[in-house]
């Protein structure tokens, strides 16, 4: 295999990682830019939508399987999204580290509740028939590359799914409510805007996009217990570099952050490229302390 | 010519291609009072926030005492001598008055020149001045989160006059207050102007004619006139961008 | 509460402390002792979380960078002349690398204990700090720092000892650490270090720096409109913080005897942060009381049920921060706040049932 083919090849995996960053990260970043929350039980929701997708598959067999798997997941993680909004995080309003702290006892209880059911080593979702097998291409300078369908079904997963969202944020009433909320709260609930309903809805939104990315995730690595917590991390760090609330951002960032660890990992391994990932970000905030984009507004919040 | 101690030039500064301030300039001699005044949204606030360093501006610069001040941080600005009194009390509520005031008058504010126990006796003098001042002396050992509403105002601005500032920028000092409170504020600012220089926001005319000082109107970003007061009210243009409510008491 | 009373029962509990080897089980007191000596890492986060309102997810890399450099002296001081660490030899390193043998010397040790994870939290903080980036950023991003933190020992087997970490060392300073008359010795040393750390902490709570900070987790922007720095204050504060994990991880490491990643990654460090929050998160005494709690409850909770252990952390976060946010500390107050409502209540009932009326009504 040349040297372009294992580049190109990485570059794949790069922005297949990303892609479910991207996917992991945006609820993070939309709850985040419009209700100043981080959400640590983010993970259990992408772990979540992973056993949903397995149970799924378990019990609807043929090629629609896999596709309702990825709707059940989506709900799956949604309500209970929905749930964790409306016990926990509405009554932490205003203090954004404390909410920090409980929702990560929430993901602890989430974790053991998974590792009693389903036992702490990975069930794994196999993939339908019509995602097994790759492009392999053999000829010319990327001779002996594979892309696996998995991966290119990913890659598509995540544009499709960006695409919808930025489609209900732009288009749709509920997109709208959304945008004056992130504006100016108090405005908006003057205005008669429900501000409490529509952080329900975009904070069940954010984790039921996790939950699809629990259930793409599954395709490509086992389901654990902790499978969510080892992907979050990442995910807060493609906040942090993407900008308060900015999905365009947080797209950017998210593909970064995949290209970057691929590419590193390449040279030197997966551990050492965490480090040089957080040595990254801490550089970039000596440059871009707001993140890629930031929008300027009359008032400087703290972050 | 008597060297400007504040003096603004032409500031930009603009939000999402909105021009809060729009070439604004303003100059501000030793020990005076200078009165900002205009229609909500003119960009008073802006302007203070621009020469305190919270805001950057997108052209223009601003010079203090003949040095450009305009890319320091904020905290360095304040160490230059200008200090700000923002519209809601911005006091330290989990500290005593007597701390918030010692705070504020401490001339070394590093953090690795903060390791000293208790109050200096050249910080304690300052603050007790200041505390009979601000009609506080019973309250120095109050939390200052428990203090009325009025009392928070007059704590701030006992801080905005206990530190080291040549420059003071009051926004709204007087919001909130009874017309006894707020002639005792026009005087408090007026005694101080002996060796202070002020810039300062207000909407009640009261208040403004009790300060007895050359007024700036503002309006869309931009110095409309200046003038006094007796001035500003009898010009058409002033009265034409002051609307409803607003119009009648700058023509009263 | 009366003006006595804290102080009082502030030398109660170090009296109480003090005594322990005459009234506990060996065992015992090598549980108090290790607890003790995580009390000190809780007093730093105080200062940082409590009074600075600077949220640390990643203590545990600074408490383990104190371990860790200890550890490397007790392993050198092991060997005959010229041999070097077994696991290094496993692992095909031909020589001991520098950056090692230089912890040789009790006195560099002693020296590298405080300096490295100081140095290493202050110069995190400042590069944070100074752009403006604080809060929940921070708090992710030290989160990030313990899992790079964790897996790079990990990876780095033969200089790290890899997953296993680092044991089997015998002698401090040419004492038996087995021996019981210096386990004893150990266990005073660690009071003694924790009472010392608790005085700073009293002394920073009068200081003028002490006041900042307080200020600064109630309003940065104000401080700083009062001609003060905060990300001076908080990368100082930061540092005292892993200053006190690091000598908390080297105290913690005598007793245990063993250092690993797992003692040092996501989640030990959540669990520091646990213990403060369960002691009250701005109260000394509180911190300290809130260690001994979580870290007995933790021992008693996996050792009978250990399945229950992350269940029973996981809803511990919730309820304190959630029904009690300043801990047990908070207690007192709650209850003068309670006993208050019902004062007022039954003062309310000999009252004419027309200002009753109207008193509800509002």
């Amino acid at each position: 295999m040349g040297h372009l083919a294992v580049l190109t090849g990485q570059l794949f995996n790069g922005i297949s990682v990303g892609s479910i960053l991207l996917l992991t990260a945006l609820g993070l970043a939309l709850s985040f830019g419009l209700m100043n929350v981080i959400n640590m039980a983010h993970g259990e929701m992408l772990m979540v939508g992973g056993y949903v997708a397995y149970l799924t598959c378990r019990f609807v067999h043929g090629p629609a399987g896999f596709l309702l798997a990825l709707l059940f997941s989506f709900l799956g993680a949604a309500v209970l999204g929905g749930v964790l909004e409306v016990t926990v995080i509405r009554w932490l309003y205003g203090r954004p580290l404390d909410t920090l702290l409980a929702t990560w006892g929430v993901s602890l209880i989430l974790q053991q509740g998974a590792r009693s059911l389903f036992g702490a080593i990975g069930v794994d979702v196999v993939a339908p028939h019509w995602l097994s097998g790759s492009v392999a291409i053999n000829h010319g300078v990327l001779a002996g590359l594979t892309l696996p369908y998995v991966r290119i079904f990913i890659i598509l997963l995540t544009i499709v799914t960006f695409a919808l969202l930025l489609l209900f944020i732009a288009r749709t009433r509920w997109g709208l409510f959304l945008r004056a909320v992130h504006q100016d709260r108090e405005m908006a609930q003057a205005l008669g805007v429900n501000t409490k309903w529509v952080d329900l809805l975009v904070f069940a939104a954010g984790t039921g996009v996790a939950g699809l990315a629990g259930a793409a995730l599954a395709l490509i690595a086992p389901v654990t217990p902790t499978v969510g917590q080892s992907y979050v991390v990442y995910a807060f760090l493609v906040v942090i570099v993407g900008g308060l609330g900015s999905l365009l951002g947080t797209a950017l960032a998210a593909l970064l952050v995949g290209l970057f660890s691929s590419t590193v990992q390449m040279f030197t391994g997966v551990s050492l490229s965490d480090v040089f990932l957080l040595v990254l970000v801490i550089v970039f905030i000596q440059f871009r302390p707001r993140g890629i984009i930031f929008q300027r507004s009359r008032v400087m919040k703290e972050a | 010519m008597q060297n400007a101690l504040l003096s603004v030039e032409n500031i930009t500064v603009s939000f999402d291609g909105f021009n809060a301030l729009d070439g604004i300039s303003l100059r501000l001699m030793p020990t005076s009072i200078r009165v900002l005044i205009g229609p909500n949204g003119a960009g008073k606030s802006t302007l203070l926030d621009t020469v305190i360093g919270n805001v950057r501006p997108t052209k223009g610069r601003i010079v203090f005492r003949g040095e450009d001040i305009t890319e320091l941080n904020e905290y360095k600005i304040v160490r230059r001598g200008i200090c700000r009194k923002f519209q809601a009390p911005g006091i330290l509520e989990n500290l005593s008055v007597l701390d918030n005031l010692s705070l504020a008058a401490r001339p070394r504010r590093e953090s690795w020149r903060s390791f000293g126990v208790g109050i200096d006796s050249s910080v304690r003098a300052r603050v007790e001045r200041v505390l009979e001042r601000i009609g506080l002396e019973e309250k120095r050992h109050t939390m200052a989160g428990q203090l009325s509403h009025g009392q928070k105002q007059w704590l701030e601005i006992g801080m905005v006059v206990s530190s080291h500032a040549d420059l003071l920028l009051l926004d709204e000092p007087a919001a909130g207050m009874s017309l006894d409170e707020s002639a005792q504020t026009a005087e408090l600012i007026r005694s101080l102007a002996s060796d202070h220089s002020f810039l300062v926001i207000d909407h009640d005319m009261t208040f403004v004619e009790q300060l007895s000082a050359p007024v700036s109107v503002m309006h869309m970003g931009r110095m409309l006139k200046e003038g006094t007061l007796e001035e500003i009210q009898r010009d058409p243009q002033v009265i034409a961008v002051y609307l409803g409510r607003e119009k009648e008491e700058a023509v009263a | 509460m009366k003006k006595w009373l804290r102080p009082a029962l502030d030398l109660a509990l170090l009296a109480a402390l003090v005594a322990a080897p005459l009234y506990l089980s060996a065992y015992h007191l090598s549980l108090l002792g290790r607890f003790l000596a995580m009390a000190i890492l809780s007093l730093g986060l105080c200062l940082v979380w409590g009074w600075s309102g600077v949220l640390s997810l990643g203590q545990g890399v600074f408490w383990g960078l104190g371990a860790y450099v200890l550890v490397m002296h007790l392993k050198l001081v092991g060997l005959q002349p010229g041999d070097m660490p077994d696991f290094m030899l496993w692992s095909g390193l031909d020589h001991t690398p520098g950056w090692w043998t230089l912890f040789r010397h009790p006195a560099v040790a002693l020296a590298g204990v405080l300096i490295v994870p100081t140095v290493a939290a202050a110069g995190l903080a400042w590069l944070v700090f100074n752009r403006r980036v604080g809060g929940i950023y921070f708090a992710l991003i030290t989160q990030a720092l313990a899992l790079a933190f964790a897996t790079l020992l990990i990876s780095e087997q033969a200089y790290t000892g890899g997953f296993n970490g680092l044991t089997d060392f015998t002698t401090v300073l040419g004492h038996y650490i087995v021996d019981p008359s210096f386990q004893r010795a150990l266990y005073w040393i660690t009071v003694g270090a924790l009472a010392a750390a608790f005085l700073f902490c009293r002394w920073m709570g009068k200081t003028n720096f002490g006041k900042v900070l307080l200020a600064i987790r109630d309003g940065e922007s104000r401080i700083r409109f009062l001609g003060y720095n905060p990300a001076g204050y908080k990368t100082i504060a930061f540092a005292i913080g892993g200053a006190f994990a690091g000598i908390s991880g080297a105290l913690y490491v005598l007793h245990v005897g063993v250092i690993s990643p797992a003692m040092v990654g996501v989640m030990p460090s959540i669990e520091m942060v646990v213990a403060v929050a369960v002691g009250g998160r701005s109260s000394f005494t509180g911190v300290i009381l809130g260690t001994l709690l979580v870290n007995f409850g933790k021992d008693w909770i996996s050792s009978a049920m250990p399945e229950m252990w992350q269940l029973s952390i996981g809803l511990l976060f919730i309820l304190v921060v959630t029904l009690l946010p300043k801990g047990l500390a908070g207690i007192p107050e709650l209850g003068r706040q309670i006993t208050e409502r019902i004062r007022r209540r039954t003062a309310r009932r000999g009252v004419e049932p027309e200002v009753l009326a109207i008193t509800q009504k509002n």
